[in-house]
């Protein structure tokens, strides 16, 4: 029986109020936050499967009547624990912009063009080793307005669930070599800079296909359970 | 072997792209044992401005205490509207045990987890909701650890109706919600 997850290591996770990002200001907490010992609520969570995940939600290229215009590349990887251990089963939510950094939203007022033939969403369940893997395209960079002048990086929001609630994660996945990271308040939100690259994902031969798509590869560390003496005993 | 749990980051503007077709706002339907609630609020930021971008997720337990039933599966999705509104129709749920072992571990007064997420906010908050009227909440061991003064901020207040009850979001200021770090 799991009795707890472990504490992230000092400075991989971001604070709530993070200036350089100027919507936490109004919106982090300003009073000490609570410790809440990990319960039963805490240590369980929902469980999603094919009833609800469909065999062709992971191809975000096949979702209208044509291609969406862009460079087509496959998106994949395993969902791990901090202990190593594979979560299988495990629902995995992505979205994104289109490749001229445009999302279908009303929000979304930047002078580029939407795609009718791409919304950007998709989801995927792992398999029992962890993995998951999804088509789309890449998607664009795009301004906003936190400074002057502001870009975001390239980059696939993530959601993941693991086997319970302390697990939730939402991330964001980086492409290598873009020159905007530097300057993303978003990438720079924690010191450990090796947590950040960690963000980024990685070209990957194995899975990208020949004339058809590259292979981004990105693992992803969901809370590992606390080892406890007694079940190292019963190994 | 030891890894590192992945940064978290913002869900951003665009949230409802990926997350909408998950809504789940009624948790019990037609058939699922339990006493019938309503449960609604608002989120609001440091200006007291509804945050229309939030997304609200809840887990709990059935009207027996059990997690992740056939029948009642306990998890809850709703997206702020315009006014920072969310809602959810569920039963309440039965006490689960307290930290420790499940065995010798003091049972829990009722209560809902709740996960905020928004733009703003680089990882969720957590925080929880309890009822009013519970005679349970004088003993529950989560409640004691928060300081007395904030406790209210986590028990929902009666609304009009038999089983209609709001609880709010607030993030700053007086009567901030307590939020914890799990």
């Amino acid at each position: 029986m799991i009795t707890g997850y472990r504490r992230p290591t000092a400075g991989t996770q971001p604070e709530y109020l993070f200036p350089r990002y100027a919507s936490t200001v109004k919106r982090a907490p300003t009073q000490p936050l609570v410790m809440l010992p990990q319960t039963e609520t805490e240590l369980t969570g929902p469980v999603f499967g094919y009833g609800e995940v469909k065999r062709g939600d992971h191809d975000l290229t096949r979702q209208h009547a044509g291609d969406p215009i862009g460079e087509r590349i496959i998106v994949s990887g395993r969902v791990l624990d901090e202990n190593g251990r594979p979560v299988p089963n495990t629902l995995v939510e992505i979205w994104q912009a289109n490749s001229a950094g445009r999302y279908p939203h009303r929000v979304d007022q930047h002078d580029a063009p939407t795609d009718p033939n791409f919304t950007g969403a998709g989801r995927a369940l792992t398999d029992k080793r962890g993995h998951y893997r999804f088509v789309t395209i890449r998607p664009g960079e795009y301004p906003w307005r936190n400074h002057y002048n502001a870009w975001r990086p390239a980059h696939i929001h993530f959601s993941l669930f693991g086997q319970a609630f302390v697990q939730r994660l939402v991330t964001q996945m980086y492409f290598p070599g873009d020159p905007l990271l530097a300057e993303d308040p978003m990438y720079n939100c924690v010191p450990d800079e090796r947590a950040r690259q960690r963000l980024i994902s990685t070209l990957d031969w194995e899975t990208t296909l020949p004339e058809i798509a590259l292979g981004y590869r990105f693992d992803i560390v969901l809370r590992g359970p606390e080892e406890t003496p007694m079940e190292n005993r019963k190994r | 072997m030891s890894l590192h749990t992945t940064t978290s980051q913002t869900v951003g503007p665009y949230l409802h792209i990926g997350l909408t077709w998950l809504i789940t706002e009624n948790l019990a339907p037609a058939g699922v044992p339990g006493e019938r609630i309503s449960i609604g609020g608002r989120v609001l930021d440091g200006d007291g401005k509804p945050v229309n971008d939030a997304l609200v997720e809840i887990w709990q337990a059935d009207s027996r205490g059990n997690y992740g039933g056939k029948r009642f599966r306990g998890f809850g999705r709703s997206a702020t509207d315009e006014d920072g509104a969310f809602r959810f129709h569920t039963i309440k749920p039965g006490r689960v045990p307290g930290p420790g072992s499940s065995m010798h571990g003091q049972l829990q007064a009722p209560h809902i987890l709740v996960q905020v997420f928004m733009r703003g906010q680089l990882k969720q908050l957590v925080s929880r909701i309890y009822f009013p009227g519970e005679p349970s909440n004088a003993q529950d061991p989560v409640l004691a650890r928060v300081p007395a003064a904030r406790r209210a901020t986590l028990i929902a207040v009666k609304r009009g109706k038999k089983g209609v009850l709001e609880w709010n979001v607030i993030l700053q200021g007086r009567n901030e919600t307590v939020f914890f770090d799990c």
